[in-house]
């Protein structure tokens, strides 16, 4: 029990990131189960993150309803978005979201609520290890009740194939819209988690770069699977401080592995392990 | 006693083209209705017109009495209209099951393994099995799971579009009977076709396009002797 208790006493943090990260694949995963490329999911958790802090500083709410109140925002902001791109594909969506992203940049950037470039500081550190996996339990629960419905079918065949969904009765709109919203969901509530475990945040912890790294995690993990995405973020949260002795080599590793992955893994690690196919 | 469904002077517009012309037609319970016509003649627009990929110009659709025409194409497939597609248009990546299971979407409750043995048997394919992956299966085999799919929904209509492209003479016949059970057991079936003796085999009646407008309808014996219908498709050496 001791090395146990020594373990997590040098890891916590890491520990904690992986579990957020997990969450964020998770959120992501969503969407591209659905064949939407839709990028926002650094902007949803940043929307998160600075509600739950504000609350937090300004209100004394403790965590739980401040991260409730938070992913429900960063939902209602997700849906707000799918109405204007419901009609955008491929890179065309992941364009106008990604805009969207740094849109939510700009004005964290630029507001006083929010503390401009220098962010928030001061958040209460109580998204402790139990909340954030306590957190991704639930979610994990709620995303594999979800995958028996009938809607997680009709989430796959919008990805196979549009106009042969809506011939078979799928409303596609409706699985577009409330594939982002959940994701956008998870995502908030990851950002409350990170800005209650984190101290203080800025904008930037919510840019293009954030997003590129949970886009990363589910194209390693399998596009196709939520399972798969949150090893992906887990083992390339992990891989940085495991291959610390690289020193600035480290990105080089980090991107060797990506090219890997896409070359010969597309369907990434789950395609791997598991066999699965689509 | 299933609901037919009436075409009421469809008219189909792109730009300036015209690719149905004031286009009428019924498709009644348990009989087959065949649409031939030569390539470009507005066969598949009309079925796309009717399952609401294309919005209509002009005109009306019904089912069962019911206007359905300006309704989005998850409706009308919930109203009880289901397709093929002239190039297939499986699941390719998943499943023979999750394929049958996504026909039967519309419906209440889960497909269940015995349902969908019995989809596949109707279908003409009950050696194919539930988890083989529907985009590696033989052509013909494809085109009929396509039919499954189709069959799953329970549909009131089922628009047929070149069911036999691509397959040999024996699946050819064997493809007659499959459409002559599914219309006995009171289904509508639209059949759009260019093997002839297949529609004679399997239509009660036949209604030609050309150029986007009626120019025919009848039954396949009177249809094949139509002087109009020789000459815009058929030929002189065809029938």
């Amino acid at each position: 029990m001791n090395v146990l208790a020594d373990f997590y006493a040098a890891h916590s943090k890491l520990i904690d990131q992986v579990g957020i990260d997990a969450l964020l694949a998770l959120s992501l995963s969503i969407s591209l189960q659905a064949g939407q490329l839709a990028l926002a999911q650094a902007a949803f958790m940043g929307v998160a993150a600075y509600i739950s802090a504000i609350l937090a500083l300004d209100a004394h709410w403790s965590l739980l309803p401040a991260m409730l109140v938070a992913a429900l925002c960063s939902t209602i902001v997700a849906g707000l978005l799918a109405l204007p791109v419901r009609r955008l594909r491929g890179i065309f969506l992941a364009i106008a979201t990604i805009a969207f992203g740094e849109i939510v940049r700009i004005v964290a950037n630029n507001l006083t609520i929010s503390g401009g470039a220098e962010g928030l500081s001061g958040i209460p550190a109580d998204a402790t290890t139990p909340w954030i996996y306590g957190t991704l339990v639930v979610v994990s629960i709620a995303l594999w009740l979800f995958s028996r419905t009938k809607f997680a079918l009709a989430i796959a065949l919008v990805r196979e194939d549009e106009n042969a969904a809506r011939g078979v009765g799928v409303d596609v709109g409706l699985v577009r819209f409330t594939t982002l919203a959940i994701g956008g969901t998870i995502a908030g509530l990851a950002g409350a988690l990170y800005a209650h475990s984190n101290f203080f945040i800025t904008p930037a912890d919510f840019g293009f770069g954030r997003m590129e790294q949970i886009l990363v995690w589910c194209v390693i993990g399998g596009i196709t699977s939520p399972l798969g995405a949150a090893i992906g973020a887990a083992l390339l949260t992990i891989l940085p401080e495991a291959i610390r002795f690289l020193a600035d080599y480290r990105d080089f590793v980090n991107g060797a592995i990506l090219l890997v992955v896409v070359l010969f893994a597309p369907q990434g690690l789950a395609g791997i392990r598991f066999g699965k196919r689509g | 006693m299933k609901a037919a469904l009436e075409l009421d002077g469809v008219t189909i517009r792109y730009g300036g083209v015209q690719a149905l012309a004031n286009a009428s037609l019924e498709v009644a319970p348990g009989r087959v209705l065949g649409l031939i016509g030569p390539n470009g003649a507005g066969k598949t627009t009309l079925i796309n017109a009717t399952t609401g990929i294309v919005p209509l110009s002009a005109g009306r659709v019904r089912l069962g009495g019911a206007t359905i025409s300006g309704m989005a194409p998850h409706r009308i497939a919930r109203a009880g209209i289901s397709r093929t597609y002239q190039n297939i248009r499986l699941f390719g990546a998943l499943d023979v099951f999750a394929n049958l299971s996504a026909g039967a979407f519309a419906r209440p409750g889960r497909l269940d393994a015995a349902h969908a043995q019995a989809l596949l048997e109707r279908a003409g394919i009950r050696h194919l099995k539930l988890d083989a992956r529907a985009g590696a299966l033989p052509y013909g085999d494809q085109r009929r799971l396509e039919i499954a799919r189709a069959l799953a929904a329970e549909p009131a209509i089922l628009m047929l579009d070149e069911p036999a492209a691509g397959m040999n003479p024996t699946e050819t016949a064997h493809l007659v009977d499959t459409i002559r059970a599914i219309a006995a057991s009171g289904i509508g079936v639209l059949l759009i076709e260019h093997d002839m003796s297949l529609v004679r085999a399997a239509c009660d009646n036949v209604v030609v396009l050309n150029f986007g407008e009626v120019i025919a309808t009848g039954t396949p014996d009177e249809i094949v002797a139509d002087p109009a219908v020789i000459e815009a498709y058929l030929g002189t050496e065809s029938v």
